[in-house]
């Protein structure tokens, strides 16, 4: 094995150079990869936990967005008239509102109404497209958050076979 | 091991829409197992789209999200080639993360639909 101590002293000083080249670009290397990845992964802490617990629309709205959301034109909500399969109902959220910055979708009569909610920064649609599962015939309700304000529609959607296996 | 995450991204023009699909049980807890016991709630919290190092789109799921959860946004800034990286994170602590280039409106369906099934 080649011990630094061993090679005569220029290329003894080439060798530890060249060693600390590799272990310091290597460093910097996982350093680089790690902010990268941890950039990249999804958040836990993000997730509004007391807002998914809530047993009803009002106190979920109440949890997710502290305010109370006024009816508007500018909400679109599509949804089936009629679920055929209570465990896959296609929705899409859109709206014409400026500056959205948040999106989401409650059911009102499943145990625990907020379903989802989206964060929109700057640059992205305020539109979304995401399958539910509803446990029963239900009001379902769209919120946006445009310029602090918060805006909803809902459109009643029945459904035959309930989604929550019952 | 192949991905969880299959992703589409079409550029078209300044703006690029996403198609994302995850296999995930999104248990909801309400459900029963053959035995009669409840299969606890196991499900996608948090997925996070990113684009140059920006978020440009969180998702924050609860068990109502059907399973094998599809979502679809669009957003702007991005052009064909450029890299987008889709994570999530469940409450069990599970995980799973693709990087998935995001291609031009024009490339061809056949293309596409081999590249996906490589995900």
């Amino acid at each position: 094995m080649i011990f630094a101590k061993d090679l005569p002293g220029r290329t003894r000083r080439r060798f530890l150079k060249g060693l600390l080249a590799v272990v310091a670009s290597s460093l910097g290397l996982r350093a680089w990869l790690k902010t990268a990845r941890a950039a990249a992964a999804a958040d836990v802490a993000k997730w509004p936990k007391e807002a998914f617990a809530q047993k009803t629309e009002a106190d979920a709205i109440k949890a997710l967005y502290g305010k109370e959301a006024e009816v508007s034109d500018k909400v679109r909500l599509d949804a089936p008239e009629i679920a055929e399969n209570g465990a896959v109902v296609p929705i899409t959220v859109s709206s014409a509102l400026p500056d959205v910055t948040s999106i989401a979708v409650l059911v009102s009569e499943n145990p625990f109404p907020l379903a989802s909610a989206y964060t929109i920064p700057p640059g992205t649609s305020a539109m979304v497209s995401n399958r539910l599962k509803m446990a029963k015939t239900s009001k379902v309700v769209a919120l946006v958050e445009s310029a602090g304000k918060v805006y909803s529609a809902s459109k009643e959607v029945k459904v035959t076979v309930g989604g929550c296996g019952g | 091991m192949a991905s969880t995450i299959r992703v589409r991204a079409v550029a078209s023009g300044d703006n690029t829409e996403v198609q994302a699909l995850v296999q995930h049980p999104m248990d909801s807890g309400f459900v029963k197992d053959a035995k009669g016991n409840l299969i606890p709630p196991h499900h996608i919290e948090v997925v996070e789209f990113v684009h140059s190092g920006k978020a440009v789109f969180t998702a924050l799921w609860g068990p109502a999200v059907a399973k094998d959860p599809y979502v679809k946004f669009s957003f702007k800034g991005a052009q064909k080639g450029d890299d987008l990286t889709v994570s999530w994170v469940d409450n069990e602590g599970g995980s799973d993360s693709l990087v998935a280039k995001i291609l031009s409106a024009a490339w061809p369906a056949w293309r596409w639909l081999c590249g996906c099934l490589v995900h």
